[in-house]
């Protein structure tokens, strides 16, 4: 109900009240609340819907316009913080949209920033952010251990009085991963975010648009899978019409970074989910992307199930199956068998087994 | 129509399906739940509670279910889901009912933003409201339930909805009071007239129980309240009753502290406390016994008339 609207121009047929309480809630466990207003904005209005609904449509907006705001202080904050490092400093994902004004950005609420430093200025970076109140909340020395010997970035950092959260990479996918990337690579293709600090920087548009395919294979979390694929999705809409042969520039840096196989899957689901966008000329190109067809149907059939809506008025019978077997597949990805067993046994211990007792979210009466 | 009208099998019966709605306050509440206890807690609470036309939308659709898995035989656990997902962690079967109202309020406090949210009970007489803020064990419940049999308009024991335009008023999110321990016995000696639902022992909170709202109080939901004054109860065993005079820049920084959206709202959530505080007298309040307490409000009522 919710992914199909992007490729049209109305809704589909008057909705009635559990349609529209269907909507909602599809777009809430999306993440997409404020894009579905801008989206009812841009086509027919926000006054043709009910009132209830529109209500809580006109509330999305608000708080993610509210997020922004936020977003960019804290933007400034970490910037300011950052600056007795020497290296430079990469906004990636929401941030960076927002930081670059794409628009992508438009309605998209952000939960963390996350920033890219050279691997060799990790301990630095860390260190002037920890001076400016980021600190790790994460005291389990496994995971410490886990994050900092084996990912891409380190234990999330959360501010201590405004509770915000970075997450400091220096690369953007494991370096045990079948798709390792060599962070220093991107680094050298990045791009200024404006002329005032040469240091502050953004991915270049292709990296950009090959981070985004990449991270929603990797990470194994569906429940923002269509968020994200929207998100690239846009990239790709507005950096097609301003950079030169973008498209061939794509395909090229795909190989280059040995990222074709995720290049694919996210493409063959943007023209499945939003109508077509691969240019005519780069068709061939594209197709050459995809993996030997046993894995490509498999995917494409996981993937068509894992990217809806986690809502039940979505929900169709082995959505379930196929989310836990790509979570699976993510880790698979990232870390070689020997690493990745232990690792997810003893997950599965402290699932059942936790040493203390979890935080319960707060609201009781 | 009345949930009364629609009797305890149907009741069960759109519970178990999940096409179960009610209306609380401002708010259409879906309710779905297979567990026998979920059924028999809403058809005592909410009888007096109207069930809006299907064609109604409804703004939160809560499913409280049993836990699949091995657990189901061993030791059988009730979740909460919301938007199918689960919200809390399990928690023993036995636990369900009040689960379904923590969920409630779970749902309330994480999304309705249209109103400026106070963790406060708020009672109502001649139009005018006493916000009842709740540090932990300051007593609000018992106050609450007992000052509501006592002359005194429920309008909500959890959660004050303040309009977001600066007039200061306050809708009705009348509900069944949650008590816990000793004032369940309290109330019960209290209000010997008063409906509460069985008691479920050991929870995270101790022993809880749900005293249903007064049918009158019911049938008023939808009539705001404008607020008058604040006042942070503390019940002090042995105590006197004391009304001392607060200042309402220390009121409206305990305010914000037990608001739930003040964060999400900035610096309008910020004006809007303000606009609130400042209509109303602040005090703190300690007492010992809920006699004293009626009193002490009634002075109060009667010197604002």
């Amino acid at each position: 109900m919710l992914s199909p609207l992007w490729r049209r121009q109305a809704l589909p047929a008057p909705l009635d009240a559990d349609d529209w309480a269907d909507l909602l809630g599809q777009a809430r466990s999306s993440l997409l609340g404020a894009r579905l207003a801008l989206w009812l904005q841009a086509h027919g209005g926000l006054e043709a819907v009910p009132e209830r609904p529109r209500s809580y449509l006109r509330l999305a907006l608000d708080i993610a316009q509210r997020h922004h705001g936020l977003a960019r202080q804290e933007m400034l904050r970490m910037r300011a913080a950052l600056r007795r490092i020497d290296g430079p400093v990469l906004v990636l994902k929401g941030g960076a949209y927002l930081a670059t004004g794409l628009p992508a950005a438009a309605g998209r609420t952000l939960s963390d920033i996350d920033l890219l430093v050279p691997r060799d200025q990790l301990d630095e970076a860390e260190s002037a952010l920890l001076a400016g109140g980021w600190i790790a909340q994460e005291r389990d020395a496994y995971n410490q251990r886990y994050y900092r010997q084996w990912m891409h970035e380190i234990p999330p950092l959360t501010h201590v009085q405004r509770g915000t959260v970075i997450d400091l990479h220096h690369t953007i996918t494991a370096p045990t991963s079948s798709f390792a990337v060599d962070g220093a690579a991107l680094i050298a293709a990045s791009r200024a975010v404006d002329a005032t600090d040469p240091r502050w920087r953004v991915l270049q548009p292709v990296d950009m648009v090959l981070h985004s395919a990449v991270h929603l294979f990797q990470e194994g979390e569906f429940d923002h899978g269509l968020r994200d694929l929207l998100d690239m999705d846009w990239l790709l809409q507005h950096f097609e019409t301003r950079e030169p042969d973008f498209w061939p520039q794509l395909l090229a840096r795909a190989a280059g970074l040995r990222l074709q196989v995720p290049l694919h899957h996210a493409l063959h689901h943007i023209e499945r989910l939003f109508g077509p966008r691969v240019p005519a000329g780069q068709r061939a190109a594209v197709v050459a992307l995809a993996p030997a067809w046993p894995q490509r149907t498999l995917m494409a059939c996981l993937l068509e199930r894992a990217l809806r809506p986690m809502h039940p008025s979505a929900a169709q019978g082995g959505d379930g199956l196929a989310r836990s077997l790509l979570y699976l597949r993510s880790h698979w990805l990232r870390m070689p068998m020997h690493l990745l067993l232990p690792h997810l046994l003893r997950k599965a211990w402290m699932r059942h087994f936790p040493d203390d007792e979890g935080d319960q979210p707060a609201v009781r009466g | 129509m009345m949930l009364r009208d629609l009797g305890a099998a149907e009741c069960a019966g759109r519970l178990r399906d999940g096409r179960l709605r009610l209306r609380t306050g401002p708010f259409v509440m879906q309710l779905q739940s297979p567990v026998a206890e979920v059924a028999a807690g809403v058809s005592l609470l909410y009888a007096d509670y109207p069930v809006p036309e299907p064609a109604e939308f409804a703004d939160f659709s809560l499913q409280v279910m049993r836990s699949g898995g091995l657990r189901r035989w061993i030791k059988p656990q009730a979740r909460f889901f919301y938007d199918g997902q689960p919200v809390f962690e399990p928690m023993a079967l036995d636990h369900a009912y009040p689960l379904l109202e923590w969920s409630m309020n779970w749902c309330v406090a994480s999304q309705a933003h249209q109103y400026l949210l106070l963790h406060a009970a708020v009672i109502e007489r001649n139009g005018l409201a006493v916000i009842l803020p709740a540090p932990p064990g300051s007593g609000k419940s018992t106050l609450c339930a007992g000052l509501i049999h006592a002359g005194w308009r429920l309008v909500s024991d959890e959660m004050a909805l303040v309009e977001r335009d600066g007039s200061g008023r306050i809708w009705p999110l009348c509900r069944p009071v949650s008590l816990k321990n000793r004032s369940i016995d309290v109330m019960r000696a209290w209000a010997p007239q008063a409906v509460f639902n069985r008691v479920t022992v050991n929870t995270t909170k101790g022993n809880v129980t749900h005293m249903q709202a007064p049918a009158a109080h019911v049938a008023r939901m939808h009539e705001p309240a404008v607020a008058r004054w604040v006042v942070f109860p503390r019940w002090q065993q042995g105590s006197a009753p004391v009304l001392s005079p607060r200042s309402r820049a220390a009121s409206v920084i305990e305010l914000a502290r037990n608001a739930f959206n003040y964060a999400q709202l900035g610096e309008q959530g910020f004006h809007r406390l303000v606009d609130l505080v400042r209509g109303c007298d602040c005090h703190d309040f300690r007492y010992a016994s809920l006699d004293d307490a009626v009193k002490v409000f009634d002075r109060l009522a009667a010197e604002a008339a």
